[in-house]
């Protein structure tokens, strides 16, 4: 009876673990050898070196970092934001939180198709600030020329979709922050941006640190979102790992740029740990 | 503490002043809240007048924010495209057969995490909480080369493997919350009854667990319909319904675009209304 139970667990998780070996584990090494291999086998860096001279690379690389500094504190102010509004005890505080959470499902996809309506020249952000008397003709968002526009657009968009992943995971975090902290805060006169930073931050920091690395690790994997909008005027890491496997047949470069992607998420998560370590007295 | 203490005031200000500085202050909440709803729900209300607006009215300029008149021509001609019935279906197959094999192989490895202390469980929970934080890019390139020598290259089986490793990460640790959340004492009183540990799982754990069980479900089918990435690598005849327009996407018409981005986010936007009240829940313990 006791030797059963003590095998139980193992028996439990057993599926999960050759499940991930074979379609995890053994695809990362695939990727790995395909990197970092050459079609007879032989170890060498002649796919990141071909992959590096590339114009193209630069491009991912320049709209990806680019994307990436700029939309995570953009997210974590709004979402932050949003969290605090949901916590504030408004009227009808479920529907702030049903609404600010809608985007939560919409793929990546999807949110570059609907902002594409809002942004083409004869859309519904030229329709409205033309109607505001704002503008005389249509303002060209999706222009190829203009870099700075192009990465706008993206970051409007990605805000909209993916802040609300960022957002449910803070206010999960502010609910288990005790009422008697931030009322006893408030009592003696901190404002609104003093509770924030005092109180509410430190205590969320392990929320923070998870809510910080699942969305940056998606942020690098930029890729349907800027397609949509952008179309080839814009590249990202993903964007030429697919064109890579797909169109040029050529997988070692795909799996060269995965490799890029998997660097740059190590590297940032090691910056995100070591930016907000959370010690044990963090933990409520 | 210290430091609040010293910025608290020596006397408050009188009350009718702070009544007032209250109101306004619950004034400016109110507003900020509306403007960040409407900046999520406006561009959702576009989409869909963008779906069922005429062509005319998708190429009139400036446009109105009232429908003259309400048609499904668009949604019609996107779905008597080529090719995009099929997809449709078989984004659809894909899904399921992930939630199936995710939950399949996930939720015991969920319970086990949740019930039992075994060697090696720290280990395997933290594996499984690495893994989710994981660029899918890298595994899709390699899977689908494999899926040609083992001869399921370009079929739903490759996709929905793909999305089971995507999913699989998820399953485990929100099935795991869903049983931690359910008293083991239960089925230790079903046990003491008589009851073998299947039967007290069976009879006693699945029923409470199965509303979380079903959220979670609904999770995983949606991570699969929202996938592009793999599925693009990894489909070439047979696309899902997000690869299918992304391959078009250059070729196609902007009503195309709107009816194609309205239909990709209504299973969304009904999926988020029947899980809302797990939302929370799943997520916040997510990332613990």
């Amino acid at each position: 009876m006791t030797k059963r139970r003590n095998l139980a667990p193992y028996l439990l998780v057993t599926p999960s673990v050759i499940f991930l070996l074979l379609f995890f584990a053994l695809p990362m090494f695939q990727s790995f050898q395909l990197a970092f291999q050459d079609a007879a086998g032989n170890w060498t860096l002649s796919t990141f070196e071909r992959m590096v001279a590339s114009p193209n690379f630069h491009r991912a690389v320049q709209v990806t970092v680019t994307l990436l500094v700029l939309i995570i504190p953009i997210q974590f102010a709004l979402a932050m934001a949003m969290a605090l509004i949901v916590n504030a005890r408004l009227r009808g505080s479920g529907l702030w939180l049903y609404v600010y959470v809608l985007p939560l499902a919409i793929s990546e996809l999807a949110a570059g198709l609907v902002w594409v309506a809002i942004f083409q020249q004869r859309g519904w952000l030229n329709s409205i600030l033309q109607g505001l008397g704002l503008i005389e003709t249509g303002i060209i968002w999706q222009s190829a020329e203009s870099f700075g526009t192009l990465i706008g657009i993206v970051l409007v968009t990605e805000a909209w979709r993916a802040t609300s992943i960022i957002m449910i995971v803070l206010v999960a975090g502010l609910q288990s922050i005790p009422d008697e902290y931030t009322e006893a805060a408030e009592v003696y006169g901190a404002t609104l941006w003093q509770r924030v930073r005092r109180v509410i931050l430190p205590m969320l920091r392990p929320a923070l640190q998870v809510a910080l690395i699942l969305r940056v690790v998606l942020a690098i994997q930029v890729f349907a979102t800027v397609i949509a909008l952008a179309g080839s005027a814009l590249t990202t890491l993903s964007a030429q790992a697919w064109v890579a496997s797909s169109s040029t047949q050529d997988d070692n470069l795909a799996a060269a740029y995965a490799f890029v992607i998997l660097a740059l998420s190590i590297v940032s998560i090691i910056g995100i740990l070591w930016l907000l370590p959370v010690r044990e007295e963090h933990q409520v | 503490m210290t430091t609040l203490a010293t910025t608290a005031p020596d006397a408050g200000p009188p009350r009718r002043q702070r009544s007032l500085r209250k109101i306004v202050n619950r004034l400016l909440w109110y507003t900020a809240a509306v403007i960040l709803a409407l900046f999520i729900v406006f561009p959702i209300f576009l989409i869909f007048i963008s779906a069922i607006s005429s062509r005319d009215v998708i190429f009139a300029y400036p446009k109105t924010l009232i429908p003259s008149e309400v048609t499904f021509d668009n949604i019609e001609f996107f779905i008597n495209a080529g090719g995009v019935v099929d997809a449709f279906w078989r984004s659809v197959i894909v899904g399921i057969i992930t939630v199936i094999v995710a939950l399949g192989i996930g939720t015991p490895a969920g319970y086990a995490i949740a019930r039992y202390g075994f060697r090696g469980r720290s280990g395997y929970r933290l594996i499984i909480l690495a893994t989710r934080a994981f660029p899918i890019v890298i595994l899709s390139i390699p899977m689908a080369l494999t899926f040609q020598l083992i001869g399921i290259a370009d079929s739903i089986w490759a996709v929905a493997i793909a999305h089971t490793a995507l999913a699989l990460p998820f399953a485990i640790l929100i099935t795991g919350s869903v049983f931690v959340s359910i008293p083991r004492e239960l089925e230790e009183a079903a046990q003491t009854l008589g009851c073998s540990p299947w039967r007290a799982f069976i009879r006693i754990a699945l029923p409470l667990a199965l509303p979380g069980l079903a959220a979670a479900a609904i999770f995983t089918w949606v991570l699969s319909w929202n996938d592009v990435f793999a599925a693009a690598v990894l489909t070439l005849r047979n696309p899902t319904l997000p690869a299918h327009i992304l391959k078009g996407l250059t070729a196609s018409p902007l009503f195309f675009q709107f009816a194609a981005g309205f239909i990709l986010i209504v299973p969304s936007l009904i999926v988020i209304f029947v899980i809302r009240k797990y939302l929370l829940g799943l997520w916040g313990r997510v990332v613990k």
